[in-house]
């Protein structure tokens, strides 16, 4: 009796996939399940295949896998889509009916449930619930108690009237009882309830969430797939602690206006994706220049230009890294699961103001459009510790004046970090500019102090090394010979591609790294290793590039980038397969 | 904040390094003259600028400055203004810099509305590279880039703030400091965005909008009897291609603050120690 799922709806964009699968995704975490679910979406508003996936255990589930147990098919193309995943059992539940439907085959093997889920939707009081009938027709599949899906309905329709909830709640009945009494089927599954209390969110929601934690009060951004989430996460909320959410013009409006807001002592942040990264560049180096503590958060996706905005890359890194003339201390963070998302958003705007420099928040659209469960205390709120670095008051602005009384707000101190005043601040009226400047904020060309500006900012970066711990998370066998070094999203498909490739015999030790500058120094671990493959989201392999510069060796690499993320039992293949082979890619 | 405030409390120990008689220091000044007037003081004013020679100002001015990209001063303003309700923003640009690369953050300042002031030091030219083609420069006007003129209209500027719905749109003449430094007062005292567009000479590149040309044929809109309440009356004065005005064209009375309108009234810079009161209910929604 598995008590695994992989269950998909899939059917056109407009279809109401996505809201239907979310209901499912909560039902099963309101039944102390956990959930890891995906996205098949198009660049398109209405029509063109779209998915929504979940994976389901009551153990913890951080990946997607090729394997489909029960979909729920709106269209045959849905079938044709998924037919890698499905296998001999999967069930296929459809509308004979449905026109999209009509001429459909089960393939052998497999189990088809034509469900007429239009017509007991309208029984129960509207055809728009047709989804709902299908999921209660899951429910009876999997033997998975219809409660629970009755509370995910309260809480999505909860606010629109009792009498839809009920019509829903109907409805998923109909679906129930219409598999139970057609389909004389013992189905083989028996999913497992329990009491635990999970949370159900993504790395977008993440991210706002630990950036109003972290005191954000003012964000500025520009609507971008798959960014917008954090937006729209923080709009409404925000205000709520006495922020705001701006809507700009462009996306170099959003970062100007996050700059400004930072410059007057709030805590402030943008994000955006690649294309919208792009027009940001310019101000990376005023943000820079200026000492301004800033979070920008790039939650990438393919590219280059437009590239494939509703898929999956890590391809931004180098821009985050090196985006923008000339030559700036800025340090990229990249959370390497949902969870981290909340936990390095924090650690962020700390970074941000502690070393008055920008901050690249880097995430992706795998981490972005995933829906993970999570114990609640893992977003421990007690736990979250506000360092706004070196800010003088009225009464320490004489300490930094010059002989004339001058506030120096880039005085070049031992650490790199100078004194920072809000406006406001009596005594420390100063100006900030993107041009070289001396300790007072003004302009120069002084060749002396030129070179003292630039090793003052970067001296930053120095002391950041020594002060923050730059931890690696470690998993699989830590004496084992070969070393796996991931980034990012990768982190999740990639511990559980350690057990397949135990099953195989192969032992691996697994380094998820979060930062990317300043980051840990790997080149002891890479030169302890046999075998060290980097893997990550993009075709030429940045970050591999880093280490391989650290670490002075060539390194194997595992590279993806059709658009879609890792899967866990592919990655392992892909490993098994690099580790096999001879010659290292040139 | 108090009336011991002098407007040279606003000059910074720096020079000017404007060409000799440039129209900018007749600008700044009534800048000065106007943010002292209005009681405020250098430690609770923040002055933007963006690039060009109205870029300098900051470094000129005594206050909380930032001298930003081409371009982006605006955006910039409205931040620091929103982040923090209390201090006085104002916002410095050139022609190039606003009507220009700037253009598209100037509608979207307008209608916004935030409560700042935007001092715009429109010589016709750019000055810095040296004397090419503006936004607002005449169609045969010939300069190093457009030898023949540019053979297009001039972006006016207040037509396209009136049309954004602009709340206060203004215009002055830099060298009439009485005038200049009035209109800009107004603009400060405006609750919404004050748009002030300051015939600024530049005595090095521009020979046809001098402050001869200008004196001759400035219309000082007090002496029309205009009514800047009236937006048609507005409307006709801002598409008369054949004056140059002086005064305020436009003033809407009921505007209000972006802030306002959006419950904005605290200092964002103000955070507690630790993630704020009732974050967890953050976590909670998530059930």
């Amino acid at each position: 009796m598995p008590d695994d799922l992989n269950w998909a709806i899939g059917g056109e964009a407009g279809d109401g996939i996505d809201s239907t699968g979310k209901i499912f995704a909560q039902a099963l975490s309101r039944a102390g399940r956990h959930v890891f679910t995906s996205k098949d979406f198009a660049s398109r508003i209405r029509g063109g295949y779209t998915a929504y996936k979940i994976r389901s255990s009551t153990d913890r589930v951080q990946s997607v896998v090729d394997r489909l147990d029960i979909l729920v098919a709106l269209t045959e193309r849905t079938i044709d889509e998924n037919m890698d995943e499905l296998h001999e059992g999967s069930v296929i539940i459809y509308d004979g009916e449905r026109t999209e439907m009509q001429d459909v085959e089960v393939p052998e093997g497999m189990i088809g449930l034509d469900v007429p889920l239009q017509g007991l939707a309208e029984e129960a009081g509207g055809a728009i619930m047709q989804n709902v009938v299908a999921l209660g027709a899951a429910c009876e599949v999997t033997n998975f108690p219809i409660e629970n899906l009755d509370s995910a309905l309260e809480k999505k329709f909860g606010s629109k009237g009792e009498s839809l909830v009920e019509n829903n709640k109907q409805a998923a009945r109909k679906g129930q009882e219409y598999v139970a009494e057609e389909y004389d089927h013992e189905f083989d599954y028996d999913l497992d309830t329990t009491d635990n209390d999970y949370v159900l969110l993504n790395g977008d929601e993440a991210i706002g969430m630990g950036a109003i934690a972290a005191g954000c009060r003012f964000y500025a951004g520009y609507p971008i797939t798959p960014a917008t989430d954090v937006m729209e996460y923080l709009t409404g909320r925000i205000e709520r602690f006495g922020g705001e959410v701006v809507q700009a013009e462009d996306e170099l409006s959003a970062i100007n206006m996050a700059l400004g807001a930072a410059r007057a002592g709030a805590r402030s942040m943008t994000a955006t994706s690649g294309p919208g990264i792009d027009l940001m560049t310019e101000t990376f180096g005023l943000v820079a220049q200026s000492e301004t503590p800033l979070v920008i958060c790039d939650v990438m996706r393919s590219g280059p230009s437009t590239g494939m905005p509703t898929k999956q890359e890590q391809g931004d890194l180098n821009m985050t890294l090196y985006g923008g003339h000339g030559e700036i201390p800025r340090f990229v963070v990249a959370p390497t699961n949902i969870a981290e998302c909340f936990h390095k958003t924090v650690e962020a705007f700390n970074f941000a103001e502690k070393y008055q420099t920008p901050v690249f928040l880097v995430s992706d659209l795998a981490m972005a459009v995933t829906e993970q469960t999570f114990e609640p205390e893992e977003f421990d709120m007690d736990e979250v510790e506000i360092d706004r670095g070196k800010v003088v008051d009225e009464d320490e602005v004489e300490a930094w004046t010059d002989e004339k009384g001058r506030f120096q707000p880039h005085f070049p101190t031992a650490d790199g970090i100078s004194p920072r005043a809000f406006p406001g601040t009596d005594g420390a009226a100063h100006m900030s500019t993107g041009l070289e400047h001396n300790s007072l904020g003004r302009r120069t060309e002084d060749t002396e102090v030129r070179v003292e500006q630039v090793d003052k900012r970067n001296r930053k970066v120095e002391t950041a090394r020594e002060e923050e711990d730059w931890e690696v998370r470690e998993f699989g066998n830590p004496d084992a010979d070969n070393l796996v070094i991931s980034w990012g999203s990768n982190e999740g498909a990639m511990r559980e591609a350690l057990g397949f490739l135990e099953d195989d015999g192969i032992d691996v030790r697994f380094l998820s790294v979060p930062y990317i500058f300043p980051r840990p120094d790997l080149s002891d671990d890479i030169e302890a290793a046999d075998e060290v493959i980097v893997v990550e989201c993009n075709e030429t392999g940045q970050f591999a590039n880093l280490l391989e510069r650290d670490a002075l060796t060539r390194l194997k690499r595992v590279n993806k980038y059709n658009g879609v993320r890792f899967k866990a039992d592919e990655l392992a293949d892909d490993i098994k397969e690099r580790l096999e082979a001879e010659e290292v890619r040139a | 904040m108090s009336s011991e405030v002098r407007f040279t409390d606003f000059k910074s120990d720096k020079q000017p390094t404007w060409c000799p008689g440039c129209g900018d220091f007749g600008t700044m000044n009534g800048m000065m003259k106007a943010l002292a007037e209005t009681g405020n003081s250098p430690d609770d004013t923040f002055v933007v600028a963006g690039i060009g020679c109205s870029g300098k100002i900051g470094t000129f001015m005594h206050s909380y400055a930032l001298h930003g990209v081409h371009g982006r001063a605006l955006p910039v303003g409205t931040g620091v203004k929103l982040a923090n309700p209390d201090l006085e923003v104002m916002v410095a640009g050139g022609d190039g810099d606003g009507y220009s690369i700037g253009a598209g953050h100037f509608v979207h300042a307008v209608r916004r509305n935030v409560d700042m002031t935007y001092v715009v030091m429109d010589n016709r030219i750019y000055g810095l590279t040296k004397g090419q083609a503006s936004p607002t420069s005449r169609e045969d006007f010939e300069t190093s880039t457009t030898p023949e003129g540019p053979k297009q209209p001039p972006v006016n500027p207040l037509a396209l703030a009136l049309s954004a719905g602009g709340s206060f749109i203004a215009q002055s003449f830099s060298t009439d400091a009485q005038r200049h430094t009035e209109i800009v007062k107004q603009a400060i005292e405006h609750d919404g965005f004050g748009f002030v567009n300051v015939f600024s000479p530049c005595v090095t590149f521009n020979d046809v909008d001098t402050y001869d040309y200008f004196r001759d044929s400035i219309v000082d809109l007090e002496d029309e009897d205009h009514d800047p309440t009236d937006r048609d009356a507005a409307k006709d004065k801002i598409l008369d291609a054949d004056k140059e005005y002086q005064g305020i064209l436009y003033q809407n009375e009921e505007s209000v603050p972006y802030s306002e309108l959006h419950g904005l009234d605290s200092n964002m810079a103000d955070i507690p120690d630790g993630a704020p009161e009732g974050a967890m209910d953050l976590v909670r929604e998530f059930y």
